[in-house]
């Protein structure tokens, strides 16, 4: 028996903790229950008006048996209609503007001031909530999908261009260095060292954003820049809970929808 | 103390992994059981300790038939069973003195483990068995820092401190170098020993097999066909077992290497 | 190998055959007549007027926003609070709820693959298919406006989120180390607890904070719809116009975006 096995008989085992310091382990626990007594304290429930909505929840609950998509029918299909459209197209500028942009964010391809520039668009892209950025463009070029369009292209890039460019700075140094050692001109490299790798990766991020601007273009509506989102707006205030479920239903399957499409070409692309 | 019946096992896909293998362990002896891979020696000690069910067949484990048990039975036999594993299969997020307590769960009860309050005497074992293996002053290190060696040494507390009556071990040395191997078989052997324990050991080294056991078995498509000393295990029999290969010349050379390592 | 005969009858070598080659064609016409087709639809509901109008607007408007009216910042300070709770209580109820959910939905852990697993599939799709503005909007309309509606909106909106990835890194785990535990005799929670549970504990650390950080943004802009928070504010100046309250508004919500992802990034750093 060893001397440090004797030491250690009889004396209690605890789990070594996952902050070492005790006094920042103690000033955090105290700090977050502080913290959340403080928040629970700020709510300000209205537990009576809670009470009365359960019965409008229960009814909501209850639309999604028999959804109603006659009597809306023309708003539905128009916004619909809308909302696909402004996802397409935004999907389609937002990755064409975004390639260059990641090029231009990639700090192993471009230089110093160019990858600043791009960065910038990038965080300021995704800094702004898309919504925020729509009330903007419709402050700015009225109502309407155009405004709608231009925030989903605006928000896409930011997305895009950011994993993208994480993704080329990612890339295996060595197949790119040798395109550019057969002498290749810088479009060439781009064409034969850096597209190649960061294909795949670009294909599954373009179809999952199409995914996500379709969700987004769902709710653009309720300021005024097109989309479902309209109509469902005024459907909840006029509380009619089987048109919401409808169209609700509807956006459910068409993300259904592209998520499994978008899982079919992942899988063909790998 | 352990027998075997007409153990099978058919997989979904059709596989058959074992046929009708009939096997008798007494107390305290050590078997290498060897065989190709895909031969069913994995699958075979997973059907004893039923991780995997066997078709048909029974296991009976000091009287006690494992093949038809309740959840809740099973669980208190498999106390008696401890399990060494190919990759070692530590938690490798936890400590390893929680690996090695984990070893301990069959006794205690949920709450218990849940905020790690083992009793005293589980923890006193714990600590015996790491200063055994020389690893006590790893006891709080996560068990992902530790390298191959330290990593199946602590595999073997935690099926030790189970205080079983068996010892399942998977090939315990197969992402090891020569030299750990054979501390690591060493340790094991010398464990049986010390707790008059028996061990059925998947093994695909023949030689090491051979420096270290009493008996081996030699499974082939999921039969039996030799079970004998290690000094029957002639080149015909391993012919039978593994197929076609000189076999007096790949022994010479492995051995020719492990005495380089050793002399290193 | 693909190749194609010129006029003089050499064969000439192709990336793609000939079959290639057409659908390649084809889908990048596709997509133009797609694109045109949706573009046509757009030009026909703006009016072009406006938009070209639109650079004296837009100078128009940042003409009035600054300066941002600086001393309204004193009244923002508990919108900033109700925002900040309402973000981080959400994601902790959220997740409260997405754990149960992704256990009943990983393949490896389902109790059910028949019966369970769909349902719980059901829940995810449905809660994260929809927007959190959506669920505000819902949920104004149910139990008033209010903190309240905005909190539960994006805990119904975490859900999905949180336990479609925590379910993902359950199904990546280890099983070796699982049937470890599972081999000393443990029982079902046991396994649960020191088999399970420490491998995806990394993995829901960094959902968590990435869900927060992602809520903070969302928290700021559910005021538009009545669901608290400083959004309320946005759709209060935006009414009367009051640009230079709606620039330092924007100009608060930017900051606290920026802090949000410095604190998650400096949490994901210190956990993994």
């Amino acid at each position: 028996m060893s001397s440090a096995l004797e030491l250690k008989l009889g004396t209690r085992w605890k789990k070594p903790p996952f902050i070492t310091d005790a006094k920042l382990r103690w000033a955090l626990l105290i700090g977050s229950v502080i913290y959340l007594i403080l928040a629970f304290a700020s709510l300000e429930i209205n537990w009576a008006r809670v009470y009365e909505g359960l019965e409008r929840g229960w009814r909501f609950i209850m639309a999604f048996s028999q959804p109603d998509f006659t009597s809306r029918a023309n708003d539905i299909r128009e916004g619909m209609i809308e909302s696909v459209i402004m996802t397409v197209t935004s999907t389609i500028v937002g990755i064409a503007i975004s390639i260059p942009v990641a090029l231009g964010a990639a700090r192993n391809i471009a230089p110093m001031p160019i990858y600043l520039v791009c960065r910038f668009v990038i965080s300021i892209s995704r800094a702004l909530n898309e919504i925020i950025v729509a009330i903007l463009f419709v402050a700015i070029f009225g109502f309407g999908p155009l405004a709608g369009f231009l925030t989903l292209s605006f928000a896409t890039i930011g997305f895009l261009a950011k994993l993208l460019a994480e993704d080329i700075e990612d890339m295996n140094k060595s197949q790119a260095e040798a395109i550019r050692a057969t002498g290749a001109s810088w479009m060439q490299w781009i064409n034969y060292g850096v597209q190649p790798q960061v294909m795949p990766r670009l294909i599954g991020l373009s179809i999952y954003r199409l995914d996500i601007n379709f969700r987004e273009s769902a709710v653009l509506g309720l300021v005024g820049a097109g989309g479902i989102g309209a109509t469902l707006n005024t459907a909840f205030d006029r509380y009619e809970f089987g048109t919401v479920a409808a169209i609700l239903i509807i956006i459910i399957v068409v993300v259904m929808a592209l998520e499994y499409i978008s899982g079919l070409i992942r899988a063909r692309i790998k | 103390m352990l027998k075997l019946e007409k153990l099978t096992k058919v997989y979904k896909t059709g596989d058959k992994a074992l046929s009708d293998v009939d096997l008798e362990v007494p107390q305290g002896q050590v078997i290498a059981l060897i065989g190709p891979s895909g031969a069913g020696k994995s699958t075979l000690i997973r059907c004893i300790n039923r991780l995997v069910d066997p078709t048909s067949g029974r296991v009976i484990l000091k009287g006690v038939d494992l093949t038809g048990l309740g959840a809740r039975r099973l669980r208190r036999e498999r106390r008696r069973m401890g399990m060494i594993f190919q990759e070692y299969a530590l938690v490798e997020r936890l400590t390893v003195m929680e690996n090695v307590l984990s070893g301990r769960l069959g006794y205690v009860g949920f709450l218990r483990s849940f905020f790690r309050k083992f009793p005293q005497s589980d923890i006193d074992e714990a600590f015996r068995l790491l200063d055994r293996v020389g690893l006590l002053h790893m006891a709080d290190k996560r068990a992902d820092e530790l390298s191959g060696g330290q990593r199946q040494r602590v595999g073997i507390c935690r099926a030790l401190i189970q205080d079983p009556a068996l010892l399942l071990v998977d090939e315990p040395t197969a992402s090891l170098d020569p030299k750990t191997s054979r501390e690591i078989m060493r340790l094991i052997v010398e464990m049986c020993r010390e707790r008059d324990l028996a061990a059925i050991i998947n093994i695909h080294d023949v030689n090491l097999a051979k420096m270290f056991v009493q008996r081996v078995v030699g499974l082939e498509s999921g039969r039996i066909i030799f079970d004998g000393a290690p000094e029957e295990l002639v080149p015909e029999v391993l012919t039978q077992i593994y197929g076609e290969e000189d076999w007096e010349a790949t022994i010479e050379t492995v051995d020719e290497d492990d005495d380089e390592e050793a002399d290193a | 190998m693909p190749t194609s005969t010129k006029a003089n009858g050499v064969k000439a070598w192709q990336l793609r055959d000939r079959k290639g080659q057409l659908l390649n064609w084809a889908m990048w016409m596709g997509t133009a007549i797609i694109f045109y087709v949706s573009w046509m639809k757009i030009s026909d509901q703006t009016t072009w007027f406006f938009v070209y109008d639109a650079p004296r607007i837009a100078a128009d408007i940042s003409n009035r926003a600054f300066p941002p009216r600086w001393e309204y910042v004193l009244q923002l300070g508990k919108p900033v609070w109700d925002t900040l709770n309402i973000a981080t209580l959400g994601t902790i109820f959220a997740l409260i709820m997405a754990v149960p959910v992704a256990f009943l939905a990983a393949q490896n852990t389902t109790p059910s693959k028949i019966f369970v697993r769909p349902l719980a599939l059901l829940i995810i799709v449905s809660t994260r298919s929809v927007n959190s503005l959506i669920w505000a909007l819902l949920l104004v309309s149910i139990v008033g406006p209010g903190v309240f509606a905005g909190l539960i909106a994006i805990s119904i909106r975490s859900i999905g989120f949180c336990a479609k990835l925590l379910y993902e890194a359950i199904e990546e785990i280890d099983e070796t180390q699982v049937e470890a535990i599972r081999a000393t005799g443990a029982s079902g929670w046991q396994v649960m607890v020191y088999g399970i549970v420490p491998q995806i504990l990394p993995a829901f650390a960094g959902i968590a904070v990435f869900r927060w950080d992602i809520n903070i943004r969302e928290s700021t802009v559910l005021g538009l719809v009545g669901a608290g928070g400083i959004g309320l504010q946005l759709q209060s100046s935006l009414n009367v116009l009051a640009w230079p309250q709606v620039s330092l508004i924007l100009l608060v919500i930017l900051v606290a975006v920026v802090i949000g992802e410095y604190v998650s990034a400096k949490v994901r750093g210190a956990i993994i």
